[in-house]
Parts: C-alpha cells; structure tokens; sequence
C-alpha cells in the first residue's frame, strides 16, 4: 500500500549511451495514487511491460529513480519492494497443491501457519477455488491455473502494489468478463494499488479508474476513460480507443474554421497560437459526426459502405482520397450513395503534430 | 536462468577434472617412449612427432580411420533416412501395435552389445559381409535405428500438423510433401539425430572389432597392436589416442549451438 | 496433439521395422537355439533342454555363481555410478554460465568425452591412472597414498567409477541443462516476486521441470552402465582378480574366449530380459510423465 512516484524513469536495452529515440521506455515522471486502479494500455512493443517489470524490479532501470512512499527503492530487489506480479501466462508450482500455490508467498516469508490458512481460505474463497484447494495444481484447466497465479498476486495484504501483465490472455472470453468483475471487487475490498497491463481497450476502460495510454515507449495520456474518450490528447489516443477509431484528417486552421479538401468545417473555438511548420489535423469521433441529406452548406462524401454494430450503424465514407466514418442514425438519404455530414463543434479537436490543441473560447 | 553459488569455481574445477586426462593423453604423444618410462614430465622435455609420424606412414594403421569413418558415415546415412519415415508416422498416426513397436525399438538401443557379438560374428559370415564396412555399419543399426526413431519423433511433432494439412489441400504429394516441407522444417532435428548416430557408432568397439579382421578393421581395434613383445609403446598408443578424439572434437565445433537442444532430444 | 488412425502407417514404418528385426532378432533366434544346446566342439550339437538355465540361476555351480557375481557387481556399480552422476551433473547444469562465448566453450569441452571411442576412454585413464607414467597415479604415489589400480581392487573400482564419472556426467549435465534452459523466465520472475529461497527455487521449479529430462539421463545411464565393457575391459581386464568382471565382460569371456556357446546364449537371454523389463519399468514411468506433459503444454 503505498503511492508510487516515478522521477525521469527510462530504459534502453542497447545500453545507455544509445539514442532517446531507441529507448524502450524514453524518460518519464508520474505518480500512482496508493490505492488507483490503473490500466497500463498501449500495442505490443509499447514499452508497457517494460515499466512494470521496473516497477516490480525485475529490469533495472537505465536512469531515474522509483519511489515508494518518498522513499527510494531504485537499487531494491524485487523481495525487499514488497510487490505482488501476476504474469500472462499462468505460472505455477507443478508439486504443490491449489493451497500451497496460494500459500508460497507467505511461507517465503515467515507468516505464522494459521494466518496463512485464513488468508489462503479467504483468497480461495474470492476466486471460487475452494473446491480445488487440495488438489494438485497441475491436474486444473488454464483458466484455473491463471486464476492461481492471481491468487497468489493477491494473497499478501501488505503489498505495496499488485502489477497485472496482460493476465486475461489465455482466458476464455466469457470467463474474462467474470474475472475483470472481480478483480475490479477485489480493488474495492483490499484497498490496494493495481497496475493492469493490457492492449485490450475494453479491459482497460472497464477495469481501471485511471488509464495511461502508451505509444512507442511514451505515455500519451493518462485519464479517466471518459477523458480518453471526450479529449484524446495525442491522435493515437483518437485512433487506438473507441471503435471505429477517430476520424483525423489533413486541414488548414484559421480563425473559427477548417478548411479541407472538401469544405469547411466550423469549430468551436479559436487556435491563434499554432506552431509554425507542424502537420496541423482535425480528429472527430465518428460518434459526433451525423450522415444527413446532402446540402449546400455541409461537407459532401460518398459512401462506401455501412457497418451495423448492433448498438450503432456507421457509414464508412470518402471525401476525395480522405477516408472517414460517421454516424448513421436515421434512414439514409434516398438519392444514391452521396451524404452530407454534419459536425459537432464542441467534440472537432485540432491537432499540431499529432499533439492536441488547447483552443481559446 | 537462475544458477548457484560459486557456480564459477564449480565449473571451472569440473571442466579441469575434465581436461585433465585429456592432456596427459596429448602430453604422453609427444614423448619419446624413453622420457615416458624414464621420468615424469609434466609437458616433453624432448618433444616429438614420431609417433604421428608412424602413424601416417603407415598403411595398416591410416587405413583404420578410414575404415571407421567408412562404417560411420553409413551407417548414419542408414539410420537417418529409415528413421524419417517411421519418426512421421509414430508422432501422426494411431496404429496397430504403435506403442508396443515404439517400445519394443527403444528396448533395442538398450540391448548390450556383448550380447550380440557372437550372433552376428555369425550372420555376417554367413551372409559374406564380414571384414566389410556394410557388416558395422548395419551392425550399428541396431541401437542407432531406434534411437534416431526416438529422436526425430520428438522433432516432428514439435511441428504443427495443420502444415501436413495444408500441404495436403495445395496438392503436395506425400512424397513431395515430405522431401520439399518436412525435412527442412526439421532440419536441425536431423542434425541433432545425425550427431547421435555419429557418436554412438564412432564410440563403439566390441561389435567393430568382431565384425572386421583385416579390410575393415576400426583405428580403435588397431590401436590394441601397441602391445609388443618389448611391452607396451606408450607414445604410439597415445597419439593414436589423440587422433581418434579429433573427429569427435570437429563434429562438436559445428554443432555446439545446437548441443543443449539436442541433448534434450527434441522433447522438453 | 490428436492422432489420426491410420494402418497405412505401418508402410512408413516398415523399413525400421525390417533393419532392426534383422539386427535383433535373427541374432536372437541364434541364441535361443544355442541356448538350449549343448556342443563338444566340430559343430555337433546336442538338445540340451533348459540346462543351461537351470545352472545359470542357481548359485552353486560354477556358472550361476560367476553369474550372480557379475550380476552384483554391475548392479552395485550402476548404483554407485547413479548416485554420483545424478546429482554432479544437476550441479554441473546449474553452474553453467549464463551467456555469450563461455556458454559455448562449456558445452564443447562437456560433451568431448562423450565423443571419444569407449577403448580410449580406457587408454586415457589407463595412460592417467598408472603408478609409473600417469599423472594420478604418480602424483598420488608421491602424496603417499599407496595406489596401483592393477593389484589393488578398491584402487580398480575407484579407478573405474571415477572414469564413468569422467566419461558421463557431462550427458547428465547437458540433459539437465537443457531441461533448465526450457523454463520460461516468467517463472523464475514469479518465484522473486513471491520471495521464493533459492533452495525453494530449485525444489518448486528447476527439479520438477527437469523431472523428464532426469527419467531419460537416468535411463540411459542405468542402461549404459548395465552393458558396460569395453572401458573397465581396457583398464582392468575384470581384475584383479576378477573384482571388476561385469556381465558384459563375462559373457564375452565365455562365448568369444571359452567358446561355450550354450552357456553364453542362456546368460544372453537372461541379461537381455533383465533389460528389458527394466527399460519397460522406465518406459512406463516416462510416458506417463509425458503424458502429464503434454496435457500440460496442450492446455497453455
């Protein structure tokens, strides 16, 4: 239990004298609040799992410090940081049983025998492994075996942090769901601070109050998912979460419009101050964008095909070479395949260098 | 890999127990038999190659690396491509008596030698392969076969059957199928076994030095020549010694990369 | 991985099936003719019934008591053999260098010895062991340690074993090495997470996932070990005495040197059974291992 401070943390496995831009995690400071549900969310190679294994002291970090609680604990080893991992795939003691699995960790470190049985029970309990306490661990289905690994992730309650990697991988899809619930009810139960790695937007979202997104060894945004959602700070925060991904398009800024191949779009605010030289881009979530009747005063597109997702239908469109999707929510224009499309204002961001744009009112 | 404590010194003192021996066999060559009965040397004082020299000049004794090479080289050439097949059809097939033929293979490679001296002292007389390379070569079968089977089984189900499939829906022929996308796929298996027939057949000497009298007798039976009426010439013997851990040495210099895998059979 | 029944098969295993029933089986039929006959040389032979068997198993006559005494011998050598090789060459894995150039170096002079044709393993230790001219015999002499593998038995048996023990241990050692190279780093992760010992390291990972690679070390070692000849042969000749004289070395002296081909036949059978009850007893053990394995990995 405890609040997680990382000051210019970075890592380069090609040594240190290496290029920033090689690194697999580039410098980076934040805090995790003791007691946050957080998701880790980015593609494979991000440099996520990098982080926690140097959060947890598995890798040594090239430069920066990690504390725990102010105290530093950068030259710790992993034992002494007192911190709890669970691995994406399920990794178990083949000789023990179901309970001793639980138990190791707090064997490893001297807690008297009938703590351990309560805390085993309880841990049992939670994951519904009760039933399997005394058998042999080897003899259980994968599901199973990962649910071990988290019980032993969660046995110890004096963790300064539980460090989640991908642990849902080789689970069944309906039984992820049932999992995610309940690591998400062990949260609030045990008052600690989870780490959850993960590529899968719909874990992260559903499990964690606070997201970081990664790309390419940087944290681009760390949020609430309605932030990441609402206000994508970098486009690939736009493209990588919500689906279909945000629509990001090539345009001229100036005063209260942009200007694309096609037309105009109005904003909602002003960006006097735009860098000079960046690639400037619009992104709009196809949610804010509505397929209407062509008009004279609405950007014209062509449709190229409709996805129906159940909850929603969306029209993948084209503006000359652009590609993009909106909403569909009414019945669609009669006359042929051209629409007209309607913008929200208040959810059009501007993006210089694929950073976001703070706008002035 | 986690290790242990000391582990540095552990190895270093193992692989020195090792080498030792070893060098005492190289030391012993390059001396002449009068420093070795005289005094105890710890490298030649006087060193020189007249026992390598004798050694390649010659015939009765050159000619038995040639021998052996000859019988080792076919009988891994045997064992290799009669055990591809049948390593296939053990990791992809259910048939009847599998397990037991399974079985009943790798009880053979346990089979003592000594057991079988006699008995094929016998048919290869009879069948006029004795004092042949062919007599050793096929003799050697008899554990390599199995364990070549053993092995390949291992590799070959290492590959996913669903390649056999889709070679099968592409038109492949069996045969096609087998020469043109198995073999390369199992290629460092094949080393490995290759590497085993090699060293098994090339260590072995009860059965080579029955099977062969004159034409093809191994360099490890000629070496049994040193002892003389004059007693025993120490030099010879140990670079004779020398020169049949060489080949061994070479085979290992190529394969090293692939000696931890290969030792574990194709099946961890 | 499911297999498909298939009779076909046996087509593809039938070119093994011929070589090796060749090899193995035609000899054997020999035997068992020669076992049940006896000779008084010229080729004549007489139906002889199980006699030979009858005095092979029973200890009182001559040839079941030299039977029963290589019998001993070699078991009691197996054992020693095992108990030293097993555990040297688990330490031996676990010492091995991490990586780069070193890894390599150890592998190669590890498996040298493996490599070397049996009878100049016994010329080397022959060549290092004696008194006169080798190195360990010498230096022992010296140190005052009254040492001569020729005369001496327990000298002749220390001899041998520590040659099997030179000879052997790397196979062990690779086999166990690669067991533990199979292990994937998240366990070994997971175990410092959890505040795993080093000594709980190794009872809770390495030797569990080493379990199949030790069953087959163990097989080829009790098995190699069983037949052992041509070295102690080299070294010993079975002597002093005949304090080194295994089945092997028995056998060969009965059939190739007394020529007393129906005795030698029924201690060929007899020695064949015992092995091959035992490498069943192995088999057994090995396959149900791997079948634990296999519904392991097929499930992860």
């Amino acid at each position: 239990m405890a609040r997680i401070d990382l000051v210019d943390l970075a890592k380069s496995y090609s040594g240190e004298a290496a290029d920033v831009d090689s690194y697999a995690l580039k410098p980076l400071s934040m805090t995790w609040r003791q007691g946050g549900a957080y998701a880790l969310l980015g593609p494979s190679g991000c440099g996520k799992t990098t982080l926690l294994n140097m959060i947890s002291g598995i890798v040594a970090p090239s430069r920066g410090k990690i504390l725990f609680d102010g105290v530093d604990i950068t030259a710790r080893s992993t034992q002494a940081r007192n911190i709890a991992q669970v691995f994406q795939f399920p990794v178990i003691y083949d000789t023990m049983t179901v309970a001793e699995n639980l138990a190791f960790p707090l064997k490893n470190r001297g807690v008297p025998r009938p703590q351990i049985d309560a805390r085993v029970a309880e841990i049992g309990r939670l994951l519904d492994l009760t039933p399997h306490l005394d058998r042999k661990a080897t003899r259980l289905t994968a599901d199973a075996k990962q649910k071990i690994s988290l019980g032993r992730g969660l046995v110890r309650s004096d963790v300064s942090a539980v460090l989640f990697d991908e642990p849902l991988t080789v689970i069944d899809p309906h039984l992820k769901w049932e999992l995610r619930s309940k690591l998400k009810a062990l949260h609030k139960a045990l008052d600690l601070t989870m780490i959850y790695v993960t590529h899968d937007q719909t874990e992260a979202l559903t499990f964690a109050d606070t997201v970081v997104v990664m790309h390419d060894g940087r944290v681009v945004q760390s949020g609430t998912p309605e932030e990441l959602f609402n206000r994508p700070a970098h486009t690939f925060v736009g493209y990588f979460i919500g689906s279909p991904g945000m629509n990001v398009l090539p345009a001229a800024v100036s005063g209260r419009e942009a200007r694309l191949d096609g037309g105009v779009i109005t904003l909602d605010r002003s960006y006097p101050a735009l860098p000079a030289g960046a690639t400037i881009e619009i992104g709009v979530r196809p949610e804010f964008v509505e397929v209407a009747a062509p008009r004279p005063d609405l950007l014209t597109a062509r449709i190229e095909r409709i996805d129906d997702l159940g909850r929603a239908r969306f029209a993948r469109l084209r503006i000359g070479e652009l590609r993009l999707a909106a909403r569909v929510s009414g019945a669609l224009p009669a006359d042929g395949d051209s629409v007209g499309l309607v913008f929200d204002p208040a959810h059009v961001h501007v993006y210089a260098d694929s950073r976001l744009v703070e706008g002035v009112a | 890999m986690q290790t242990i404590p000391g582990r540095r010194a552990i190895m270093i003192v193992f692989l020195v127990f090792l080498l030792l021996p070893i060098y005492w066999l190289v030391n012993m060559s390059f001396k002449t038999n009068g420093e070795i009965v005289s005094t105890m040397t710890l490298w030649p004082h006087q060193p020189t190659i007249a026992n390598y020299m004798r050694i390649f000049t010659d015939e009765s004794w050159y000619s038995g690396y040639i021998h052996s090479i000859k019988y080792v080289v076919i009988n891994t050439v045997i064992s290799i491509s009669f055990a591809l097949p049948a390593a296939y059809a053990f990791s992809r097939y259910r048939f009847v008596g599998d397990k037991h033929l399974f079985f009943w293979l790798l009880s053979n490679r346990m089979a003592p030698p000594a057991v079988f001296a006699l008995p094929f002292f016998n048919l290869y007389s009879a069948i006029d392969l004795f004092d042949t390379p062919w007599a050793v070569a096929l003799a050697h079968c008899l554990f390599n076969v199995p364990l070549a089977v053993w092995i390949l089984e291992g590799f070959v189900s290492s590959v996913p059957k669903e390649i056999d499939e889709t070679a099968f829906l592409d038109g492949y022929s069996f045969p096609r199928f087998f020469i043109k996308i198995l073999v390369p796929l199992i290629a460092s298996g094949i080393g490995v076994a290759a590497f085993f027939c090699f060293m098994f057949s090339w260590v072995e000497l009860l059965l080579a030095r029955t099977l062969t009298s004159v034409n093809a007798k191994p360099i490890a039976a000629v070496m049994t020549r040193t002892v003389s009426a004059a007693g025993m010439d120490w030099g010879l013997l140990s670079a004779a010694g020398v020169l049949t851990i060489i080949p061994g040495a070479l085979v290992i210099w190529f394969v090293r990369n692939y000696i931890a895998r290969g030792f574990a059979l194709g099946r961890v | 991985m499911d297999k498909t029944v298939n009779q076909k098969a046996w087509l593809l295993v039938a070119p093994v099936f011929l070589i090796v029933a060749f090899s193995a089986v035609l000899p054997l039929m020999t035997v068992v003719n020669y076992s049940v006959q006896d000779t008084f040389g010229n080729n004549q032979f007489f139906w002889n019934g199980i006699g030979w068997f009858k005095e092979l198993l029973d200890p009182s006559t001559d040839l079941g008591s030299r039977f029963f005494a290589s019998l001993w011998r070699n078991l009691f050598f197996s054992a020693v053999i095992l108990a030293i090789e097993i555990p040297l060459g688990i330490v031996v894995a676990l010492s091995m260098p991490r990586e780069g150039w070193r890894v390599a170096a150890c592998l190669v002079i590890l498996a040298l010895p493996l490599l070397i044709p049996w009878n100049v393993v016994g010329t080397i230790w022959q060549v290092f062991g004696r008194p006169d001219i080798g190195l360990l015999g010498y230096t022992l002499n010296h140190l005052g340690v009254n040492y001569n593998y020729v005369s001496n038995e327990i000298d002749a048996w220390a001899t041998i074993i520590v040659m099997d023990v030179w000879h052997w241990t790397s196979l062990v050692a690779l086999l166990c090495y690669a067991g533990l190279k199979s292990i994937p780093d998240a366990y070994y992760q997971a175990a410092q997470i959890d505040g795993a010992s080093r000594w709980a390291v190794f009872t809770a990972i390495q030797l569990p996932k080493m379990k199949r690679v030790l069953l087959i070390a163990g097989l080829l070692r009790f098995m190699d070990s069983f037949m052992i000849y041509t070295e102690p042969f080299v070294v010993t000749g079975g002597g002093p005495g005949n304090s080194t004289t295994f089945i092997s070395i028995e056998l060969v002296k009965i059939a190739l040197g007394q020529f007393d081909l129906g005795k030698a036949a029924a201690l060929s059978l007899v020695y064949n059974l015992i092995i091959l009850i035992t490498c069943w007893i192995f088999y057994t053990v090995m396959t149900n291992a791997g079948a634990d394995h296999k519904a392991r990995t097929g499930e992860a």
